[in-house]
């Protein structure tokens, strides 16, 4: 019995250990999985309950009602817009920032970098920053989606801590060649950069994709301005209070067919709409960000 | 998240009036430095320190329209209404208590889940594992309440049917609207969101242990669970630490959008946090004042354990933070 114990161990614990995984992955993945079956389920075939991985009345009516809205398709356009330009404009801001304060013989290399981090501790709170929007003119503007939180602390650390392991080699040699700092970010020290930057692109293009605050916030009185997570949001306080017009104001064609679309059913199509774009893209920065957040986060 | 910290390199200069001159001249030779970095530094202080101005704010009554500096001004007045105020003390309350709730759980369960998946032996199934367990971090809360609403339902909610299948009650319970499950709620859909997400940082932590201390461990006998508590445990012991102390920074960041997304007026004794309250004084009613005075509450409370955080983490000989 005692010599048996060895060879049996691993055996039990391999095997419970291998089920609690397993349980933790299906925790995750059941709801999605149980979305995408209710959000391809016709509307008042879900309400009669039951529907767990598969759609039983198949429909694609919660998608049509999604894209003949004009709302959600509108609103869909602004979150891929501002998702888009922000990510952009913010990435090359912020290594920008970052390529500076990376370089060791700069004179004001402390003090930004100190000015950048504090942000991460503070915030000056909520009334004196909707102030300072409207004192900008931003209010119920796109642009209120770009122009603030360009810069994140946090992703400047994460790029300057990376490019300060590159090489001094090779920013010396393009200085020796004539380039200025300007031509040896854009040529030399960004190329180079490209898992870092995948990692805060994702981050970044995460953050305005799944944000809603701003919109509630300086944009709500603007349907034109309404952001697909904003429309979610609306949807979900309205589906919680169990209120139908939800369904009257999204489905497309409440004369025809009454009953296809619910507040439940096209909560689900939106929900997967919001989340397709973020599942698509990210396994294939997954090597890259797990990589950069070691490199970039923690120095140890 | 952890290490902001700085090696100072000195450079050169070793009379005062020397380094002086070496200033101006290298200053000279950093045109371009200078201008690729002052405009963004410039951006970063009109968006983060210009509204510190608007916390005078917090010291008048103040009333849209009327010229700032002709604004009536009423000293600590709004700071002794606030921590009389039963409305504020029970946000304060509820903010705390989330944010222990959710930093308890969520350090427990990411440990345990760092520690678990580092047993596993089999890389693909541990690298898909791991996959997916990351997915929720990147999903929006509105997604998250939403998937947390429709299980949490009681018109075919996975945890009432699965509940009432295993015997555990009796009819479907709605979970929304017990004020005493809000707490909890929230801290298991923080959970939902970020266990694994949160186990990243341990998971790298762990394949930076040195394999002979394993080696050594098992020469002496010691069972798989003797190696977790005595190897792994120890291993990742300097970045708990780290984070810990650093999360007491957060301690009034127990969120937003959680509570306001999953609160309705059944539990709203319990799921109110001083963020909810600033917008609701300060921008739904118009109480701005008010408002302002609980923003720079949380931010002096913040800044406050920041610092006393660092402090303690340099007596434990830990790395600093700031």
């Amino acid at each position: 019995m005692r010599k048996r114990m060895p060879q049996l161990e691993p055996i039990v614990f391999h095997t419970l250990n291998t089920a609690a995984m397993l349980l933790l992955a299906v925790v995750t993945l059941y709801p999605f999985l149980n979305t995408l079956a209710v959000s391809f389920n016709a509307g008042n075939d879900t309400i009669r309950g039951g529907i767990y991985l598969w759609p039983r009345v198949w429909s694609l009516q919660n998608y049509k009602a999604v894209f003949v809205s004009g709302t959600i398709y509108n609103a869909f356009w602004i979150s891929v817009a501002r998702t888009v330009i922000a990510t952009l404009i913010s990435l090359f801001l912020t290594s920008m920032l970052a390529y500076t304060v990376s370089r060791r013989e700069y004179v004001f290399r402390k003090p930004i970098t100190i000015i950048v981090v504090l942000t991460m501790y503070f915030n000056a709170g909520l009334i004196p920053y909707y102030f300072l929007i409207k004192d900008l003119h931003l209010l119920n503007k796109f642009l209120v989606y770009i122009i603030p939180g360009l810069i994140s602390a946090f992703n400047m650390i994460v790029i300057r801590t990376y490019m300060q392991q590159l090489p001094d080699g090779l920013i010396e040699s393009a200085k020796i060649d004539g380039a200025g700092d300007f031509r040896t970010f854009l040529y030399i020290v960004l190329p180079l950069c490209q898992p870092v930057l995948a990692t805060v692109a994702l981050f970044i293009a995460v953050g305005q994709w799944n944000s809603w605050f701003d919109t509630f916030l300086f944009a709500s009185s603007k349907q034109h301005l309404s952001t697909l997570q904003y429309e979610l949001m609306k949807l979900l306080s309205s589906t919680m209070v169990q209120s139908t017009s939800a369904a009257a104001m999204y489905g497309a064609d409440p004369s025809a067919r009454l009953n296809q679309v619910t507040p439940v059913s096209i909560r689900a199509a939106i929900t997967i709409v919001a989340s397709v774009p973020i599942l698509v893209v990210y396994p294939f920065l997954q090597k890259y960000f797990v990589h950069g957040l070691q490199l970039g986060g923690m120095k140890d | 998240m952890a290490g902001v910290t700085e090696l100072p390199k000195r450079e050169g200069g070793a009379s005062p009036a020397g380094r002086r001159m070496s200033f101006v001249r290298r200053m000279r030779g950093q045109t371009q430095l200078i201008l690729m970095s002052v405009p963004i530094v410039a951006y970063v202080i009109l968006f983060s320190y210009i509204p510190i101005w608007g916390w005078m704010m917090a010291f008048q009554d103040y009333k849209p329209g009327v010229p700032f500096m002709e604004q009536k001004w009423v000293g600590p007045k709004h700071f002794r209404f606030m921590f009389s105020d039963a409305a504020f003390l029970n946000v304060l309350r509820n903010t705390v208590a989330m944010s222990l709730i959710n930093m308890v759980l969520g350090f427990l369960t990411a440990i345990a889940f760092a520690v678990l998946l580092n047993e596993v032996r089999i890389r693909w199934f541990k690298r898909t594992i791991q996959t997916i367990s990351y997915l929720p971090h990147f999903l929006s809360w509105i997604i998250v309440t939403g998937i947390v609403a429709n299980a949490l339902s009681v018109e075919g909610g996975i945890v009432n049917i699965l509940l009432m299948k295993l015997g555990i009650i009796r009819e479907p319970v709605m979970w929304l609207n017990e004020p005493h499950y809000f707490w909890g709620i929230v801290g298991v859909s923080h959970v939902w969101k970020e266990v694994g997400w949160n186990a990243i940082i341990y998971l790298a932590a762990m394949a930076s242990i040195d394999p002979s201390l394993y080696e050594a461990a098992e020469i002496d006998g010691a069972n798989r669970y003797q190696k977790m508590r005595y190897v792994t445990l120890p291993g990742i012991k300097p970045i708990v630490v780290i984070l810990l102390i650093m999360n007491l920074g957060w301690i009034l960041e127990a969120g937003f959008e959680v509570q306001y997304l999953l609160g309705n007026g059944v539990v709203i004794d319990w799921s109110q946090t001083i963020d909810i309250f600033v917008l609701k004084y300060g921008l739904q009613i118009g109480n701005y004042s008010l408002g302002t005075a609980a923003g720079i509450f949380k931010t002096v409370v913040s800044i406050t354990m920041i610092f006393a955080a660092n402090t303690i983490a340099k007596r434990l000989g830990e790395e600093r933070l700031i």
